[in-house]
């Protein structure tokens, strides 16, 4: 591609609209227009450049920032029909039949549709993470189209710039002055004053600040990109553990996800708040009911001892006691653990009694640990009671055989044989929560006398390894947008003319009011023509009224 | 207890404050005849002195509402809401200082008095923490999402003005309906103020007992005569109006019995205003905004988003995510609030980037700004009530 060549004699390269050195406008459109279109300084880039390859059609698409908006918007779009109706992860149901029960049952035939046109895991669809793909590739390729041209022709402009850039600027004035020499120099001095970069060369000066400001962009796209790509590490394996476990108290379990640790449960409690320790909040405790204070679980964290063989208890070692609270997770070796659920009150232990029917006699209490039971019982006098058999979840009867739902004792069943020294043979009992079935009538009898509950605790086990990849995009974006927000990028232009005339421009990437504050303190101080800010119409017309834009 | 009716009382304080200031920058832009008397004129200089005693005494209704209930006051909707109105002026007072215009505390002032009008109507007393909300983070994140959203709704009180301004309302048009319903939607919050503190003042209280979506029999009490009953619901006050309709048991019956008397009165009010005026309310305000200069309105809509963004950012979406991981063990779980926090970034990232690239500046950058606050008090207000997840309030 050719080269263009100014009438200042720099060479641009082909593609240039604004020449990098005087700014004369290169292109018919520029040479044309009232305000020069300042964006990038009018350089060349890729995309306004080359158009004919699949590669360059590529590379358009996605440096335009009307593509790049219109994937913002559809992201948005798409995250707002999620929100529609709850996503699957908030649906109490495991099996896709029953998820699409659950929508068809609470919100109809729109559930219904919800649910079959894949709306209900939004943001796990192929179209979804489609479009976060052309995001970042968006932002990558547009920065990139942009910054390195921009990067040279800041680098490379000159102080004097040729009339006809300064006259097609927003903020403009030409106007003769007593001596264009001293104004020139008090000028100098004012923006100096006003912590201006001022650059001068033969009669013409270039005052410049805040030009890292237009790094901004970039700079917070650059963090856009590593949060990105810090999400989608998460999606190998190794960079990422979420594993959840169930503790009862006195219970000691390997925690999953991270082997070599153990993890025990010493008591789990719940508090509430009370109206006679919280006064300031009686109202609303009568108002709303309980409100809960707290939710914890007191743990021991072991470990493997070193040496030891994996999953022994007796070598294992001590390393913390905790108390994991909600916002306060047990931390280790780049592990937390989250208090998320509990259950309270589940059944421990039950206790029966045994005594002879006619008599009422007594030959004494035995225990039943329901996750563990033991399957023989001595009681007093030689009499000896035997669990035959054991139904932790007791859910009646099936094919005359009793059947349980679960490993759990929410309603534990168990039948038992009662040897005694009258009964040698021994009876048989059936016994559930108050019912007990005899197949022959028996002597004697299993009573239950009371049982033991504790609470479980549930915890959640995470690892992430991207959180720190994240964290740095997030600092990275928030300087970007700080730097690009909070400075701008400020620059005045003054010239001589002929005789004491002289010109003055100014740009500035953001801020305009700002700028012209500025201009203002320069103007009464060094004594410059009036400028005019050449889009705002109605204070340049006197008039307080009328449509500027 | 007396720091908690000292801090009520500071609040009723501001609140009047404010409303005295909104009657001075009226007279300040009234006054001006030109650009120079516009910006330093004496209404102008007693109403910002008005409004900063305001914030002073506001800032004293959350300090010691802090000190009582020994934690950041933005914990249910009538402190969040509070605070978020303290901080829409907070945001003003920064923006009059750096352009000084009386306009834009003309419509910013009735806005925070609307919004503290509104959080008036929810339950007012001292509620304590849930161990979810139990941490620092909840004062570190909550405040400056607040302080974000703040300074960006200053930015759809400048389009407000700008649009005022510039839009034709002696003919119809597209622009001119959408001004109105703006108007429109100002007045139905106003309906909702009135037609609950109406009822609650007359003390009216209709007790249900219904079944809920768990299949549990749960009790409610209404504040408004029940338009609609909750599903399968009985009656416990059976002197006091019968539901007019049964609803199923995913739709709160309650919440839509306020809802549509909060419209009908908005409805009637605006109805009434019509009949008296005799033109669009937005014709009433027009005035008021002719003097501002279109400009500047510009210019403060978008500096305002500039500096709001960031600030938004850090507050609703870095923060957020922090203390998501820390309670909730992850730090993103699409839950709906979290998502309109998302669709808020997403929306003002493409302002910024129409703006920069597309040149939608004016009166596009206007109704985009305006857009812009209608998306923030819906994910305030309505994914709180309506879709709500994790982040309910109590
Ligand atoms: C959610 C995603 C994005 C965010 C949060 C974001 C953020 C920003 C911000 C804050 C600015 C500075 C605006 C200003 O100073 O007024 C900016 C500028 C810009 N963005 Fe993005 N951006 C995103 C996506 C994109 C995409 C997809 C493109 C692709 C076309 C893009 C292209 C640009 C360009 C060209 C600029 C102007 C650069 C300059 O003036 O030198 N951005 N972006």
């Amino acid at each position: 591609m050719s080269k263009i060549n100014c009438q200042c004699g720099h060479e641009n390269p082909f593609g240039t609209v604004l020449c990098e050195q005087c700014g004369r406008p290169q292109t018919e459109e520029a040479k044309k227009s009232e305000l020069i279109d300042m964006r990038y300084e009018g350089s060349a880039r890729r995309s306004q450049t080359y158009k004919r390859s699949i590669v360059d059609k590529i590379w358009n698409f996605f440096s335009s920032v009307k593509v790049g908006i219109n994937i913002i918007v559809a992201v948005l779009a798409t995250s707002v029909i999620g929100t529609i109706f709850p996503q699957k992860l908030f649906v109490p149901a495991v099996t896709e039949a029953d998820i699409l029960a659950y929508y068809e049952k609470y919100y109809g035939f729109a559930g219904t549709l919800y649910y079959k046109l894949g709306f209900y895991d939004m943001y796990n669809s192929w179209w979804f993470i489609t479009l976060i793909g052309m995001l970042g590739t968006s932002i990558i390729i547009a920065s990139i189209d942009r910054v390195v041209p921009l990067y040279k022709s800041l680098k490379k402009q000159r102080i004097k710039r040729h009339t006809s850039f300064l006259k097609k600027q927003r903020i403009y004035a030409k106007g003769q002055v007593t001596n264009s020499n001293s104004s020139l120099a008090k000028a100098e001095e004012k923006l100096k004053e006003l912590r201006y970069n001022v650059k001068t060369e033969e009669g013409a000066l270039l005052a410049e600040k805040g030009r890292f400001s237009r790094w901004g962009p970039y700079v917070n796209h650059t963090g856009l990109i590593i949060f990105l790509f810090g999400v989608l590490l998460r999606g190998l394996p190794g960079f990422y553990v979420d594993e959840s476990i169930w503790l009862r108290e006195g219970e000691t379990r390997a925690i999953p996800g991270a082997p070599g640790y153990y993890l025990k449960n010493n008591e789990f409690h719940i508090e509430t708040y009370s109206k006679e320790d919280d006064a300031a909040f009686g109202q609303a405790i009568a108002r709303v009911g309980t409100i809960v204070k707290n939710y914890q679980s007191d743990v021991t964290l072991y470990k493997d001892a070193e040496g030891g063989l994996p999953g022994q208890s007796e070598q294992m070692e001590f390393v913390k006691d905790y108390s994991i609270i909600v916002n306060k997770p047990l931390n280790f070796d780049g592990f937390n653990v989250f208090q998320m659920d509990y259950r309270l009150d589940e059944l421990k232990s039950m206790t029966f009694h045994l005594t002879e029917k006619a008599t009422n006699k007594s030959f004494g209490e035995f225990t039943v640990d329901l996750n563990n039971p033991e399957r023989l019982y001595e009681l007093n006098e030689g009499t000896i009671v035997e669990l035959k058999d054991y139904y932790p979840d007791y859910d009646g009867v099936e094919n005359g055989e009793p059947i349980t739902k679960s490993p759990i004792p929410n309603n534990p069943a168990f039948i038992f044989k009662m040897v005694t020294p009258a009964k040698p043979d021994g009876e048989m009992s059936f016994v559930a929560i108050q019912q007990t079935l005899e197949t022959e009538v028996n002597d004697y009898k299993v009573n239950f006398v009371s049982a033991e509950t504790r609470d479980i605790t549930g915890l959640v086990v995470r690892k992430d390894k991207t959180l720190y990849i994240l964290l740095v995009g997030g600092i990275i974006f928030m300087i970007g947008v700080a730097q690009g927000s909070y400075w701008n990028h400020r620059r005045i232009w003054i010239q001589k003319g002929e005789g004491n005339d002289l010109f003055l421009a100014g740009h500035t990437n953001k801020n305009w009011f700002g700028l012209k504050k500025e201009l203002d303190k320069v103007k009464d101080f060094a004594n410059l023509p009036q400028y005019e800010d050449r889009l705002d119409v109605e204070t340049s017309t006197g008039e307080m009224k009328g449509d500027t834009l | 207890m007396q720091l908690a009716s000292l801090s009520a009382n500071l609040l009723f304080v501001s609140f009047v404050a404010y409303l005295v200031a909104t009657l001075f920058f009226g007279g300040a832009v009234k006054g001006a005849k030109l650009q120079e008397a516009y910006e330093n004129n004496r209404w102008g200089k007693i109403a910002i002195v008005i409004t900063i005693l305001g914030f002073i005494t506001h800032l004293g209704y959350f300090i010691t509402r802090w000190i009582a209930s020994s934690h950041v006051p933005v914990s249910n909707m009538f402190e969040f809401m509070t605070a978020f109105a303290m901080m829409i002026i907070g945001a003003f007072i920064l923006l009059f200082f750096l352009y000084r215009t009386p306009s834009l505390g003309l419509f910013a002032l009735p806005l925070a008095v609307v919004i503290i009008g509104y959080a008036s109507m929810f339950p007012r007393e001292l509620t304590p923490l849930i161990p979810a909300l139990k941490s620092y983070w909840l004062t570190i994140h909550v405040i400056t999402a607040a302080i974000g959203e703040a300074i960006l709704a200053i930015s759809a009180v400048a389009g407000l003005v700008f649009l005022l301004k510039n839009i034709d309302l002696t003919k119809k048009s597209k622009q001119r309906f959408w001004l109105e319903s703006v108007m429109f939607t100002l007045i139905l919050v106003v309906g909702f103020v009135l037609s609950s503190s109406t009822f609650t003042i007359m003390g009216y209280e209709a007790k249900f007992t219904y079944i809920n979506k768990n299949e549990q029999r749960a009790q409610i009490i209404y504040n408004y005569p029940p338009l609609f009953g909750m599903n399968e619901y009985e009656s416990l006050t059976p002197d006091k109006m019968t539901p007019l309709a049964e609803m199923p048991a995913i739709i709160n019956a309650k919440t839509l019995t306020t809802f549509v008397w909060s419209v009908a009165t908005g409805v009637v009010l605006y109805l009434l205003l019509r009949l008296i005026l005799r033109r669009p309310i937005a014709a009433l305000f027009q005035p008021f905004a002719k003097k501002a200069n279109s400009q500047v309105m510009d210019e403060i809509g978008y500096r305002s988003v500039v500096i709001g963004f960031p600030v938004f950012t850090l507050g609703a979406l870095i923060f957020a995510m922090i203390w998501a991981h820390e309670a909730w063990s992850r730090f993103w779980g699409w839950d709906p609030k979290e998502v309109w926090a998302l669709i808020t970034w997403l929306f003002y990232a493409a302002y910024l980037h129409l703006r920069l690239s597309r040149g939608w500046e004016g009166e596009k950058s206007a109704w985009l700004a305006v857009i812009g606050f209608v998306i923030i008090m819906f994910n305030l207000i309505a994914v709180n009530l309506i879709i709500a997840g994790l982040h309910s309030y109590a």
